[in-house]
């Protein structure tokens, strides 16, 4: 385990210092601090209601932290909302999907092109056609998205998150559910984008898969990180067998 | 459009432009109308365009925005009123009406302020809390002599006649630009982002939507376009009171026109516009019975065809008149560029030179 809390601001593309989350008398988020370098892909890992989905939303701007700050390319974007940060080039997937569902599947990534990354015209257009292409949707680009199955409204998730050209992209469960088929296509896409130099912090349930892309992993648990380091090192640690297998009475 | 990068995307058919045309010819009838047409029918058509002016306005606001608003009539009422204001402080007719409209306009956005914190259903009752508050405002004031109403007594001044062509030539050039507007701004930057707050507000938000500007572009229009239609609708009557110009029925007809024609298209409130008025031509007399119908006709369309007359025919044949969407054709199976090891494999729907066009295979139609 490390000295989380000593994470330093400026050494992180992405930074959550010391952020708490309450919500009433339900405290979510009890001073987790993160940094995600440049490049770097980070998975997120821990039983349900760890606070993963919480952390992620505090980062994307959903939710304005109780206490705590979030620093991008150092600046200060606490007060930022998401769709802000969303024009800065943080860009987010949601875990149950949320398309446009009036909307052709074109028309919900031109809308993350045009108002998210800021282009026009072609180079919209483009933007749009290679983040479909890269997700594997241009057979369905005119569909209404309200018509697509469960595999497709990820896989939108993510082609309209890319849409919006981010820096950072924070993926939240888009692997559940898949066969392992249509698992291996999601760890190639997400390859292509790391090889674009996108930092990536992915949260997912299927460690196998995570461990593909990933080159660090961090453990969460009741609103704390537990583990933070080289994969193989979290997945051995005794505090994330003790935090998955519930041993919890026990300190 | 850059067919050498494999794709094209298509906003303009041949069917639009062809009747881009034919809507100009039309135009050009209309704007000779009262030189050309009976006194009864230029009444009827100058009835009809402030509809379409009310229709067009829900629709943007509901069927784009998804701020379902049960209190436009406010905007109608204020917009007779402040003209009834202006003329009666020496500003002379039609500009007092479009003054009026203007001054209702600006004064939705105090109450957007308000109103745009609330969301759905919230909204919608505000909305009618509004209109009542306006309602009984309005009466409060001396000049109104509270329900028994006012007339605009300058219009008097003008021949019968030349009242008559003043009212629809300017009903006309309100229901043009406003049509004008609305398709620009739904075709623009601005339409496809109020669609993707109208269907999940938080999701805009995440991918770079400003929620609240976006919402209160739409709503200033619209509250703008209803005031409009009331100073209108003043000018057609002479004579204004509260109860009827600050009535719920403005709205019912609203929505009764934009669900039948058709709830976000383009076309559908025009549509649904056109057969509002030849429902009241043909049945309007028959009083109850006749409010009766249009309810039950609503509620028909709303259970049965969701989608409205238009939006039913434009799913079923794929076709657009006045697009405001985007239709992407791809032109090549060897697309993308860039796509690395997670290129797609080939779509059997797109074969190389063929231009694949995904709108001639509709998506199953959902009527639930």
């Amino acid at each position: 385990m490390q000295d989380t809390a000593a994470s330093s601001v400026d050494g992180g593309l992405l930074v959550g210092a010391d952020v708490h989350q309450r919500f009433g008398a339900l405290t979510v988020l009890d001073g987790v601090s993160f940094t995600l370098a440049a490049n770097e892909a980070v998975g997120i890992v821990g039983p349900n209601g760890a606070g993963k989905t919480t952390l992620l939303n505090v980062l994307a701007g959903a939710f304005r932290p109780s206490a705590g700050a979030v620093y991008f390319k150092g600046a200060d974007v606490t007060t930022f909302d998401a769709a802000q940060r969303c024009r800065l080039g943080i860009a987010r997937s949601h875990q149950i999907p949320r398309p446009f569902g009036g909307m052709t599947v074109f028309e919900n990534c031109l809308v993350a092109a045009t108002t998210g990354g800021g282009l026009s015209g072609e180079r919209a257009y483009q933007c749009c056609v290679d983040s479909l292409a890269l997700c594997q949707m241009l057979h369905v680009a005119n569909r209404r998205a309200e018509t697509l199955g469960l595999l497709d409204r990820k896989r939108l998730e993510l082609a309209r998150a890319l849409a919006t050209e981010p820096r950072v992209l924070l993926l939240d469960e888009i692997g559940g559910g898949l066969t392992d088929e249509e698992a291996n296509n999601l760890v190639e896409t997400v390859q292509v984008l790391r090889g674009r130099g996108l930092a990536i912090v992915w949260i997912e349930h299927i460690v196998h898969v995570l461990v593909r892309v990933v080159e660090r992993l961090v453990c969460m648990d009741a609103g704390r990180i537990i583990a933070d380091g080289k994969p193989e090192a979290v997945i051995a640690d005794a505090a994330v067998i003790d935090a998955y297998i519930g041993g919890r009475g026990t300190p | 459009m850059s067919t050498n990068r494999g794709f094209v995307v298509e906003r303009w058919t041949r069917l639009s432009i062809a009747s881009s045309i034919a809507a100009v010819a039309l135009l050009v009838v209309l704007a000779l109308a009262p030189l050309l047409f009976a006194a009864n029918i230029v009444d009827s058509l100058t009835t009809l365009f402030i509809y379409l002016i009310l229709s067009v306005m829900w629709n943007a606001l509901a069927g784009y925005a998804g701020l379902v608003s049960v209190g436009q009539q406010a905007f109608f009422g204020l917009g007779a009123y402040f003209a009834i204001q202006f003329s009666y402080y020496g500003i002379s007719v039609y500009p007092a009406l479009l003054l009026g409209a203007v001054a209702a306009g600006l004064l939705s956005l105090p109450i957007s302020m308000l109103m745009l914190r609330l969301r759905s259903g919230e909204f919608a009752i505000g909305m009618w809390v509004v209109a009542e508050l306006a309602h009984l405002l309005v009466a409060l004031d001396p000049l109104i002599n509270g329900e028994t109403g006012v007339s605009m007594i300058a219009l008097n001044a003008i021949s019968p006649d030349d009242r008559r062509a003043y009212n629809y030539w300017m009903a006309l050039v309100a229901m043009v630009g406003l049509l004008a507007v609305v398709f620009a701004l739904l075709r623009g930057r601005l339409g496809a982002a109020v669609q993707a707050i109208r269907d999940d507000e938080d999701a805009a938000q995440s991918v770079g939507v400003r929620v609240l500007a976006g919402k209160r572009t739409i709503f200033l229009l619209a509250a703008f376009g209803c005031a409009l239609a009331g100073s209108l609708w003043l000018g057609t009557s002479i004579t204004f009171q509260p109860r009827t110009y600050f009535g719920i029925q403005w709205t019912a007809y609203m929505i009764f026109m934009v669900l039948v024609g058709g709830l976000g298209t383009f076309e559908g409130p025009i549509l649904g516009g056109v057969i509002f008025f030849l429902i009241e031509y043909l049945f309007g007399e028959t009083g109850v019975w006749y409010l009766v119908g249009l309810g039950a006709a609503a509620i028909v369309f709303a259970l049965f065809l969701p989608r409205g007359l238009w939006g039913t025919i434009e799913e079923r044949f794929g076709i657009r008149i006045l697009p405001v969407g985007y239709s992407l054709r791809m032109f090549r199976s060897d697309f993308p560029p860039g796509g690395g090891a997670a290129a797609p494999d080939p779509q059997p729907s797109i074969k190389p030179g063929v231009a694949a066009n995904e709108s001639k295979a509709p998506p199953p139609v959902e009527l639930g």
